[in-house]
């Protein structure tokens, strides 16, 4: 399945997704009440719900970093180094004196921006070419050629040389995880458009002279993105793993910005005398993931009622 | 068989080619001039000039890639600029490690998430189950790297059960292993267990749904025989399918976690030429792990073949 097993859960089943189910969320044109109810279904779900708490949770201590935050997550105070938690530092400094919870609050918000950036960029350059090699048969064997190329390479790896060969920023960094994970989601969305290409209404449009622009997009991708939402939440949480990996190993974005990984590196030295400076983040890590991972998996059970049967 | 078999070595070969051209491509992507990111800023015009040379950078583009394919299909893979030493050996050497940590984790996990997933299966709705899936669940969620992290913290200095690092060669001492790779291999598989448990469990539940199991039970055959050989057999195919994956994942887990515990092996010698820029040893640790995902793959290939013939014909 994934390339990263992580990215998974969805792609074995996006072969036998087409069960009617996924025009929920591709009725663009439908009244708000449709929406109103799919609404009400994902919610009812409880795998969705607890996901959609921890992640919100997650995002907006993230979002009010600058507000919330005891401590400047950059600015160290030597008096205070390598504190224990306590009640003037929660979580906690590491060896420069910096309030770790701080730099998690901080770290979260540069965090989970690579990952949003990478999920948003894998789900477009995926639809793009997954949706190339699933309409046009002619392009499909080069194109999904090239994908296996890529596959190839684990893909943790595969952005650890991008990024390294780049040179470490947030940009590089996003574009080396988004390259890593582009692959695998275009066969997915591949997968899910060749189901949908030989539908009968997309037949129809073609008899009423629709054009392949407009076939592809409003009758094929329309219908083929169910796959294509589970699978983004995914990438979304193994980006957020894997941008603590690449900060980790020294190829993330450059000190002193704070990220879950880089805050994890910087402890390392310290896991026996500041055992908390690795922990702490870690579990960051942690919530914001499972949090992510319960989303997809939401979005599974109610996308694919079929899987939901057995998922439940 | 023989035909299939034929047919997909024959597909592989683009790909292998794809692949090598991705892997000196990579070089390309540098910005700027890889010699001059190899060496300090302050290094000498002779220096630069030296190492330019043995990158064949004074080369034009393509004479460059007709030397590279060359030498590749001669097994050469160049020199490393910091160890002054073949690519390919300094990989040989380090790839035994590599591969015995992968190769026992894809044990572990197949086992014990096979056996997780079972067990939740066959409890389907209650306690075990949940516990399970939430264990699983968790598997998945948590960064590798900082479990292998706190285990060191955890089980090798507050309570020093196991060594905190370092390896032992299998063939030097077999209990030292395991003991020194056991807490690598344990913070390594715990995401593919999860995996493995998941989708076990969700195929197993659809396998008992079946005629055929219904049959078996109706027969009187006992509950665990049914399970066992109706239920799992059948349950552990689409595994089989995923086990390509499962390893160029697990290749991947294996470069950061020999970071984490210090063991000498393929991926501390991948992050060892990232961190400096080495060029030549990161292209070369590329195209063996590209290569032994494409075996593998092949191999599981086969496998699902020879287990389900319908694919054969497809």
């Amino acid at each position: 399945m994934p390339p990263s097993i992580r990215g998974c859960g969805c792609n074995e089943r996006s072969a036998y997704f087409m069960n009617g189910s996924t025009t929920m969320i591709a009725a663009t044109g439908a009244s708000a009440s449709r929406g109103l109810v799919f609404l009400r279904r994902l919610l009812a779900n409880r795998s969705f719900s607890m996901g959609l708490a921890l992640v919100g949770i997650v995002v907006v201590l993230a979002l009010l970093a600058n507000v919330v935050a005891p401590f400047d997550p950059i600015k160290g105070n030597f008096k205070a180094r390598m504190v224990a938690p306590g009640a003037a530092h929660w979580l906690g400094t590491d060896h420069f004196g910096r309030d770790i919870l701080s730099r998690i609050l901080h770290g979260a918000r540069v965090s989970l921006q690579i990952g949003f950036l990478v999920a948003l960029i894998t789900a477009v350059a995926g639809t793009v070419i997954g949706a190339t090699a699933g309409y046009f048969q002619r392009a499909d064997g080069p194109v999904m050629r090239l994908m296996d190329a890529f596959m190839a390479f684990p893909p943790i790896i595969l952005a650890i040389a991008i990024s390294s060969v780049l040179g470490a920023s947030v940009t590089n960094v996003v574009i080396a995880l988004a390259i890593a994970a582009t692959p695998h989601t275009a066969r997915i969305v591949r997968a899910s458009v060749m189901v949908v290409r030989e539908m009968e209404y997309v037949e129809a449009a073609r008899a009423l002279g629709a054009g392949h622009v407009r076939i592809l997009l409003r009758h094929v991708l329309a219908n083929a993105m169910a796959p294509l939402v589970v699978r983004v939440t995914y990438v979304f949480a193994v980006a957020i793993l894997n941008e603590a990996v690449l900060s980790f190993i020294g190829v993330g974005p450059p000190p002193p910005t704070p990220t879950f990984g880089a805050i994890i590196a910087n402890g390392r030295d310290f896991i026996v005398a500041a055992p908390w400076i690795t922990v702490a983040p870690g579990m960051a890590i942690l919530v914001s993931v499972l949090g992510l991972n319960m989303l997809g998996d939401g979005l599974r059970d109610v996308l694919d009622p079929r899987m939901a049967v057995n998922t439940r | 068989m023989i035909r299939f078999i034929l047919r997909r070595l024959l597909a592989s070969i683009p790909v292998l080619f794809l692949v090598s051209l991705l892997t000196f491509g990579l070089l390309w992507l540098v910005p700027g001039d890889p010699a001059s990111m190899f060496l300090d800023a302050g290094a000498t015009a002779e220096a630069l000039d030296r190492v330019r040379r043995e990158m064949g950078l004074d080369q034009p583009f393509f004479v460059r890639m007709g030397q590279w394919y060359v030498r590749l299909l001669q097994g050469d893979l160049g020199t490393s600029l910091l160890l002054n030493r073949s690519v390919v050996d300094a990989i040989l050497e380090r790839l035994p490690v590599t591969l015995s940590l992968t190769a026992l984790a894809f044990v572990v996990s197949v086992l014990l998430g096979a056996a997780a997933g079972l067990l939740a299966a066959v409890r389907h709705g209650r306690a075990a189950d949940q516990g399970m899936m939430t264990l699983a669940l968790l598997g998945l969620s948590i960064p590798e790297f900082w479990l292998g992290l706190v285990l060191i913290w955890l089980v090798a200095v507050s309570v020093p059960l196991f060594p905190a690092g370092d390896y032992v060669a299998f063939t030097t001492s077999p209990l030292q292993w395991a003991h020194h790779i056991a807490l690598p291999t344990f913070s390594l598989a715990c995401v593919q267990m999860g995996f493995v448990a998941r989708m076990t469990r969700s195929s197993m539940l659809e396998v008992l749904g079946q005629d055929f199991v219904r049959t078996a039970r109706a027969k009187g055959l006992p509950e665990p025989y049914v399970v066992l050989r109706h239920g799992l057999v059948n349950a552990m195919v689409p595994i089989v399918t995923v086990m390509g994956i499962m390893v160029g994942a697990l290749l991947g887990g294996a470069v950061v976690t020999e970071q984490v515990f210090s063991i000498p092996g393929l991926g501390r010698l991948i992050i060892g030429a990232v961190l400096s820029r080495d060029f030549p040893v990161i292209q070369g640790g590329l195209l063996f792990l590209a290569l032994i995902y494409l075996v593998v793959n092949l191999v599981v290939d086969l496998l699902y073949a020879a287990i389900d013939p319908r694919v054969r014909l497809q």
